[in-house]
């Protein structure tokens, strides 16, 4: 308690992670318009009381829609971790344990797959799978996988050769039980760290992908979506790209800060 | 004044995040010239801080709170850093504890112990060259020029001891401080390491502060020994006045329990067993014992060998030896010790014994059975039988899990009991190697290392086991927790008919458990015999030097 006392930053971060998923779970909570139906009247009006982030061509509220984004672009980032995660999770407990051939092969596969550049890979697997948002997650997460393999290896590699582990041998215990009661527990917290500091790159990605417009379909409003839709009102409408693209920049940072702690770094 | 060293009411104290703990309380101790004198006390008894606090240099988190340290007529804590670190290492030597991680990887020894020399006695670098390969020589070290050309990672652990006594003697200080300069050493090494550094004393007029747990070592060399626990000093004087005849309780309690000074096989105490319920908790997992056609031998090798191929620089592959033809048999209910120094085999040897590994060629019959040929379930049930208890009780528990969950493990893998039963046994199980049940729902980093042993061996006997295979099961340990495991061992060992592989490098701690003794040497087993045959009349060359390297063993009461 007394830690968080002393850094601002971090009391900063966690009340705006909060606040991002409150904004996930209860949008309606937050929002002062409809994100759907806009009012031709009052469209392109620059930021004001009424219109908190301004409104678009079709004369929506920008904040609402920022405020109703927030479920599909968080949401996907936090799936595209959860698949990141099981897939390198896997991949690294089976290549860490079983080592030899198998070990070589499955990393060499990983290498292949960190050389090349993760949006790209996210791309040419969305493209395989079609556009929408659950194909930009398994992207995503296709693209942060490799790493997590990689740090899962190195962690069960290191517990594997414990005294504990080969305890529980020496005592009669089967290899799965042993694979699932000391190897994955001990092996887990590294991952959880980098799971977490991989939530911000995955928002990265996902509005990256919606803004080359893979995301999810309008007029949903997805954050990178906002920010690419503004990109043809940038000459007369500044606040279109740049207050969805801040909201993004807030979050990614608040989301690093407080993964950076989860690993332990202060 | 004669006194080299006056340190007067010392206080040291750390501040660690859940708060401020008094390492050191108030105390006061002289050093004269010349004399050598040992701080003893357990882990955490603050003897390593006051050997740091008297060069100002404290561990991380440590404030020295108050007293004088007087040297040679100035007050070391007053001193301005400058002209103390002028004092360090030219007035004061230091030979730290880890030989190992003392020196410098990429510099030469010669070099290391030659930048001592250039920095503080001003001799050019030529010179200074030539001194450090004569200070080679002095700390017995042959070949002494080519040495200094090399790098620590070719000395043995025993060489770079040497080295680092010759940087702390290079300068000629009035006063060397040792912590604990032996302790990561074989027993034979020790002796040669610690007769080196006493030659060296005699002939500098040096004075030693010899900090070390080993109440034998400080008995062998020190004049006066001042005793600590709980960061003071509870007994002080001559060597022989504090161990023949100790005033304070916790010296006593020491005494009793130093290996080295103690001799003969310890003899079991009853183990309580309160109810019949808790006893039926206990045997939960034993399986019944067929007292039928038992063969006399629970435990036979024959003729093992085992060999590691190494893989030297430019690829060329030479092999090295680690067990070499190794036979013996361990009567059943009897405990059979494998002795000797690291290297010596003796590890893989149990190793093999317990099927973790597989010897090139040889057998290992369990109960009659050869097991060298067993796979999974048969294997498995094997494991039921032979348990294993590691010599580093911090490593052998997963950091993740209770107390509880530990010493069920056996249960849990063997599908033994229903979830209550099984915390029912744990705590039985517990209960006999003399731990409060309390400590069931605690993680392992909460508890202390005897502790933990304590929890191993709660988890080997879980299964009731015939054969208990223990690795070095004490030599991470305190002296006097080590006395308390070896009872609890020898109590149980009766109370439920075991049978032990014991492996240690330590003959003191054999001599106290041991029914019969194999001295190894290289991967071969050079002399066995009864414990105490092989103790009164040792027959080879080794087992004598072994014997003779025990600490105490010359000037005990």
């Amino acid at each position: 308690m007394k830690t968080l006392l002393t850094r601002p930053g971090m009391i900063v971060s966690a009340l705006i992670v909060i606040a991002a998923l409150a904004l996930t779970f209860a949008p309606q909570l937050f929002a002062t318009h409809d994100p759907y139906e806009g009012i031709p009247a009052d469209q392109l009006q620059p930021p004001s009381a009424a219109h908190w982030f301004g409104t678009d061509a079709l004369g929506r509220d920008l904040y609402s829609r920022v405020v109703y984004g927030a479920f599909l672009s968080l949401a996907t980032a936090g799936l595209a971790v959860v698949v990141g995660v099981a897939i390198g999770a896997v991949v690294g407990l089976v290549s860490g344990f079983i080592g030899g051939r198998v070990d070589f092969v499955l990393m060499r596969i990983v290498d292949v797959v960190i050389a090349v550049p993760s949006i790209l890979l996210s791309l040419i697997v969305v493209a395989g799978l079609g556009f929408g948002a659950v194909p930009v997650a398994i992207g995503v997460g296709i693209g942060a996988a490799g790493s997590f393999a990689r740090v899962t290896r190195s962690q069960v590699v290191r517990v594997r050769t414990a005294e504990y582990v080969e305890a529980a041998r020496s005592m009669g215990v089967r290899w799965p039980a042993i694979l699932v009661r000391h190897v994955f527990p001990n092996s887990a917290r590294p991952v959880i760290a980098l799971a977490a500091l991989e939530v911000g790159t995955a928002i990265l990605a996902v509005s990256a992908l919606s803004f080359l417009g893979f995301g999810a379909a309008p007029p949903a409003p997805e954050w990178g979506a906002l920010v690419s839709y503004g990109r043809d009102f940038l000459a007369t409408a500044w606040w279109l790209s740049v207050l969805p693209g801040a909201v993004i920049l807030v979050v990614v940072l608040a989301v690093n800060r407080l993964a950076r702690a989860i690993g332990g770094e202060r | 004044m004669t006194e080299l060293l006056q340190v007067r009411g010392l206080e040291v104290e750390y501040t660690t995040r859940s708060g401020t703990t008094p390492a050191v309380r108030g105390v006061d101790f002289d050093v004269e010239r010349g004399a050598v004198v040992a701080i003893v006390g357990e882990s955490g008894s603050g003897k390593s801080t006051i050997s740091q606090a008297l060069i100002r240099q404290v561990a991380e988190g440590g404030r020295i709170t108050g007293g004088s340290v007087v040297f040679d007529g100035r007050d070391l804590l007053q001193l301005p850093e400058k002209s103390l670190r002028s004092l360090r290492g030219a007035r004061i030597g230091f030979v730290p504890q880890d030989p190992s991680s003392s020196l410098n990887p990429l510099i030469k020894v010669g070099e290391q112990i030659a930048e001592s020399l250039r920095l503080h006695t001003g001799l050019s670098r030529k010179d200074a060259a030539k001194r450090a390969v004569e200070i080679l020589a002095e700390v017995g070290i042959s070949e002494p020029a080519a040495r200094a050309d090399q790098y620590p990672h070719e000395l043995s652990g025993g060489m770079r001891q040497r080295v680092l006594i010759g940087i702390a003697w290079a300068c000629e200080p009035a006063l060397v401080i040792a912590d604990e300069p032996t302790s990561a050493l074989d027993v034979t090494v020790q002796r040669h390491v610690l007769d080196r550094m006493e030659l060296l004393a005699a002939q500098h007029d040096t004075a030693v502060l010899l900090v070390t747990h080993d109440l034998a070592v400080a008995a062998d060399r020190a004049s006066r020994m001042l005793v600590m626990n709980q960061g003071r000093i509870v007994e002080q004087g001559t060597a022989a006045d504090v161990l023949g005849d100790p005033q304070h309780e916790y010296t006593r309690r020491l005494v009793a329990a130093a290996p080295g000074l103690s001799s003969g096989r310890m003899h079991p105490r009853p183990v309580e067993v309160h109810g019949e319920d808790t006893r039926r908790a206990l045997t939960l997992g034993f399986a019944e014992r067929r007292d039928a056609d038992r063969v006399p031998n629970i435990l036979e090798v024959e003729d093992l060998v085992k060999t590691y191929s190494l893989r030297g620089g430019l690829g060329d592959k030479s092999t090295l030896v680690a067990v070499d033809h190794v036979s013996f048999s361990v009567p059943r209910g009897t405990t059979y010790s494998l002795v000797g120094e690291s290297g010596s085999g003796k590890t893989t040897t149990a190793r093999i014994a317990a099927r973790l590994v597989q010897a090139d060629s040889g057998v290992v019959r369990f109960d009659g059975q050869d097991i060298g040929e067993l796979r999974g379930e048969s294997l498995r049930q094997l494991r039921r039988r032979v348990q294993v208890v590691y010599q580093n009780p911090f490593g052998s528990l997963d950091p993740t899990m209770t107390v509880e969950a530990i010493v069920s493990e056996p249960l849990t893998a063997f599908r033994i009991g229903s979830r209550a039963e099984r915390r029912e046994t744990a705590r039985a199980l517990l209960d006999a190697v003399r731990l409060d049940p309390e400590f069931a729902s605690r993680k392992p980093a909460q508890l202390s290392g005897g502790q933990r042993q304590r929890v191993a061996i709660a988890r080997a006997l879980a299964l009731g086991p015939e054969l208990l295979v223990l690795d070095e099961p004490v030599s991470a340990l305190d002296v006097s927790v080590q006395e308390q495991i070896l009872q609890l061992l020898v109590d149980l060992q009766r109370e439920f008919a075991l049978s032990y592989l014991f492996i240690s490098h330590d003959l003191g701690v054999i001599r106290q458990i041991s029914d019969s003794v194999a001295v190894m040497q290289h991967g071969r087993v050079v002399e066995s015999g009864s414990a105490e045959t092989v103790m009164s009349t040792p027959q080879d060359a080794y087992t004598r030097e072994l014997l003779a390297a025990i600490p105490g063993a010359h000037s005990g009461p």
